[in-house]
């Protein structure tokens, strides 16, 4: 199953090659992630999306504890939840294509952010699969480079995770 | 004011630090001259960086306090390596210091610069790179903290050359009290965990205590003691937690696992409960984890969560000190109305016997003691039987480690030294040196096998300096027994690249050039003659070359790939 995991980190050098290393020693996978310094400036937050059955997502954790470094971390997609991700995508639009890449930019609430004779640079954000789609309704012919900022991910309501 | 170099000293000793076991270079040199300003901290010239941290390790083992270890950057650090993975592996605590080069040159290939926080990184339980000279006090007080609470393991301190310069001074304030908010481990098990776990131990019909190496890194001996023969519950230790229960009590069936006892293997495999104490369901132990102890309910404590549950399913896991949880335990079962099943209980124990008579270790030699050859369990018996059982003993890695576990019963937790997690060869030496500088009055001994004695023998030297008689029996089989018995079982006897004997040193004579004295020993009627003769030499290292059967292999052996722990081998020829 596919787990969106949340970790405030002291804001410290080194401090990402260690969860960073911790997955690759341990084979753990990454399939995202995204880290910048928080409100607070001695802490980082770092959201890493994985893949692993219930116990190898206990060990994920329980690991990513156990680094000094860790101060607080949360397995968001235990409770409700609201992932982003945002995308720059580069695709070639001349002739007739144009006005079609339009219309689909539109359906994905996307926004054409640089323009030229035969290119469109395109910004979408919302959940992972909303970027796939957009990218598979674009079509491999028409992509000249994608840019994905990997997921960040909030809970809902009123549960924080803060110190 | 002082240096950063006089600072880091000043925290040793503010520590408590007494030997600091390392080796010099130029990105230590500031280090090693605030070293020689003082006589507090004491400084214990190594002949190898690797040496230098299992010393520190063996030290800490024997003693249970931080070991330290000072190396310069570059090799100095990288060959420090090993020994910091050995001490990981076995959660052993201990700071390693390393010179770094300055702080400007970091990232330019300086001359021997070594990126040791990122090489180290896999392999450490944290690590700190000095930044300024004003930190040093601050991080070394972490790092002591840290090494040496929850699960203990070891701290890298890597200090840039120019954080230690004795041209700038600073105010020096060790702190008292320290506060990192990232890092709180348990002490306290889940009070309701507990009580469910003393109410699953008195229904036990067949229970099992499983024990290891963390009653010994908790201290908590005498509490595993005191509740296993309140209950009179079978005890079993892994190679790591040997000595942390009695090992000639008749509650103790010896150690599990790979080459466990038969009785031990097989009375897991049968038990409904199993109680593990500091214990991590090891590879070397569980077997085929699908089928491991398939009637058994599991109580697990464990100061580390990550340990609970990793490869066996814990019932009921308590995350908490070993400490904490068994005296929690014992004012439980002392309030108790329940006590033990009292006939299955003695149903149980009446099986055990069966079992000790059937093929245990200790109820009669399982091995052959007709031939001409010594035989290297009599070897390790005689050692018992010479030391009194009161030896420290540290060994090194192969057969003659499993003989050492098998037959010098420990009587209390810190005499038996060993790497188990790593399986280092070259381990032995350095970290019955480590031992002998914390007990002076004790005999000190190092089983080892010719192989690995050749990985840092030139701790011999060092035992000449620091005048330490350390005992080192050699069980010489001419080759490496261990991997040569696999080879046996599972290569048809094809022996790729395991002898050496035409090229052995002789090691009698190496002895002398190092001021030591050497005895070999090939006669069966010689060995306890000359074995006295080695222990009455109070104040000499002695090394004793006992040439053993080469042929002889350690049994019992579980049955791998695919065996439960009650598949094993119990000769060449006899499985069950
Ligand atoms: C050649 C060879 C053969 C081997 N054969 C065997 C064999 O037959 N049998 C065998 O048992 N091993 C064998 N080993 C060793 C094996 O590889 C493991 O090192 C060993 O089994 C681990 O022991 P342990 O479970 O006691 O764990 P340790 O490595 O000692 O770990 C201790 C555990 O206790 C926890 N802990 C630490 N402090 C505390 C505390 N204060 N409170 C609570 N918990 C704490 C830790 O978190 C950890 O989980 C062999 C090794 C070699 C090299
Ligand atoms: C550093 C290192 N290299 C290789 C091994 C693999 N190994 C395990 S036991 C062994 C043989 C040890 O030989 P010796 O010290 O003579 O002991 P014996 O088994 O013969 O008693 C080897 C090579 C190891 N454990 N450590
Ligand atoms: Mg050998």
């Amino acid at each position: 199953m596919r787990r969106i995991i949340s970790v405030l980190m002291e804001n410290e050098p080194g401090a990402l090659s260690r969860v960073v290393g911790l997955f690759s020693q341990r084979g753990y996978n990454i399939e995202t992630l995204t880290v910048a310094p928080t409100e607070d400036e001695t802490l980082s937050r770092l959201t890493v999306t994985t893949i692993g059955d219930d116990h190898k997502i206990e060990q994920i954790t329980k690991n990513l504890n156990k680094l000094i470094d860790v101060v607080k971390l949360v397995d968001l997609t235990e409770g409700q939840h609201i992932e982003r991700e945002l995308m720059l995508i580069k695709v070639k639009a001349s002739g007739a294509q144009r006005a079609e890449i339009k219309r689909c930019v539109d359906i994905f609430r996307g926004q054409i952010i640089d323009v030229t004779s035969t290119v469109y640079t395109i910004q979408i954000t919302g959940a992972s699969d909303k970027l796939d789609a957009f990218v598979q309704s674009v079509g491999d012919a028409a992509i000249l480079e994608v840019v994905r900022s990997g997921v960040s991910g909030i809970s809902r309501g009123e549960k924080v995770l803060s110190l | 004011m002082l240096s950063g170099g006089d600072m880091l000293i000043r925290s040793l000793q503010e520590e408590g630090v007494d030997l600091i076991f390392g080796y010099p270079g130029g990105a230590a040199l500031h280090i090693y001259d605030a070293i020689f300003r003082q006589d507090k901290v004491k400084h214990i010239l190594v002949r190898h960086e690797q040496s230098a941290t299992h010393a520190a390790d063996g030290y800490s083992r024997a003693t249970g306090r931080v070991g330290t270890v000072l190396v310069t950057s570059g090799p100095g650090a990288t060959n420090a390596i090993t020994g910091i993975a050995t001490a990981h592996m076995d959660s052993i605590p201990m700071v390693v210091i390393s010179g770094q080069v300055a702080t400007d040159k970091i990232g330019e290939d300086a001359f021997q610069e070594t990126d040791m926080v990122g090489v180290s990184r896999p392999i450490v339980k944290h690590s700190f790179m000095v930044k300024h000279a004003s930190e040093i006090p601050e991080i070394i007080k972490k790092a002591y903290h840290i090494a040496s609470t929850g699960r203990p393991g070891p701290v890298v301190v890597d200090v840039p050359k120019n954080t230690v310069d004795p041209m700038e001074t600073f105010p020096f304030e060790y702190p008292k009290k320290l506060k990192i908010r990232s890092y709180t481990p348990a002490a306290k098990g889940h009070s309701g965990q507990i009580k469910k776990a003393v109410s699953m131990l008195l229904k036990a019909k067949r229970p099992m205590i499983y024990a290891g190496g963390g009653v010994i890194q908790g201290e908590a001996s005498r509490l595993l003691t005191e509740l296993a023969q309140t209950l009179n519950y079978p005890v079993t230790n892994t190679l790591m937690g040997l000595g942390a229960y009695p090992g000639n009590d008749k509650q103790f069936l010896g150690m599990l696992g790979m080459h466990g006892t038969f009785e031990a293997n097989t009375a897991m495999h049968h038990c409904d409960l199993i109680l593990a104490v500091g214990a991590r369901f090891d590879d070397r132990v569980t077997n085929t984890t699908s089928k491991f102890c398939p009637n058994a309910k599991i109580i697990h404590i464990d100061i580390d969560p990550a340990s609970i549950s990793k490869t066996i399913t814990a019932d009921v896991p308590i995350v908490g000190s070993v400490d904490s949880v068994l005296s929690e335990m014992l004012d439980l079962l002392k309030e108790a109305k329940d006590t033990p099943d009292e006939a299955a209980l003695s149903d149980w124990w009446k099986q055990i016997s069966e079992w000790r008579e059937r093929h245990g270790l200790y109820t009669q030699p399982r091995y052959n003691t007709g031939g001409d050859m010594i035989m290297p369990q009599d070897v390790i018996k005689t050692l018992y039987e010479v030391t009194n059982g009161d030896a420290i003993v540290a060994s090194d890695v192969g057969q003659h480690q499993m003989f050492a576990a098998q037959y010098y019963p420990f009587k209390s937790p810190r005499q038996w030294i060993n790497s188990g997690g790593l399986g280092t060869m070259g381990f032995g030496l350095p970290a019955a040196m480590g031992a002998a500088f914390a007990f002076r009055d004790k005999d000190i001994v190092c089983v080892t096998g010719e192989g690995s004695i050749q990985m840092c023998i030139q701790e011999l030297s060092t035992l000449t300096q620091y005048g330490l008689p350390v005992k080192i029996i050699c069980l010489n089989n001419q080759a490496l027994g261990m991997v040569k018995q696999w080879q046996d079982m599972v290569y048809d006897s094809r022996y790729s690249e395991i002898h050496y004997e035409d090229s052995l040193p002789d090691f009698v004579k190496l002895m002398e050039a190092y001021g030591h004295v050497g005895i070999r020993v090939n006669k069966k009627e010689e060995l306890r003659e000359k074995m006295e003769e080695c222990f009455a030499m109070k104040d000499r290292v002695v090394f004793m070359d006992v040439y053993v059967d080469p042929t002889e292999h350690v049994y019992p052996m579980l049955v791998a790939p695919g065996g439960s722990m009650r598949d094993m081998w119990l000769s060449k020829t006899e499985r069950t």
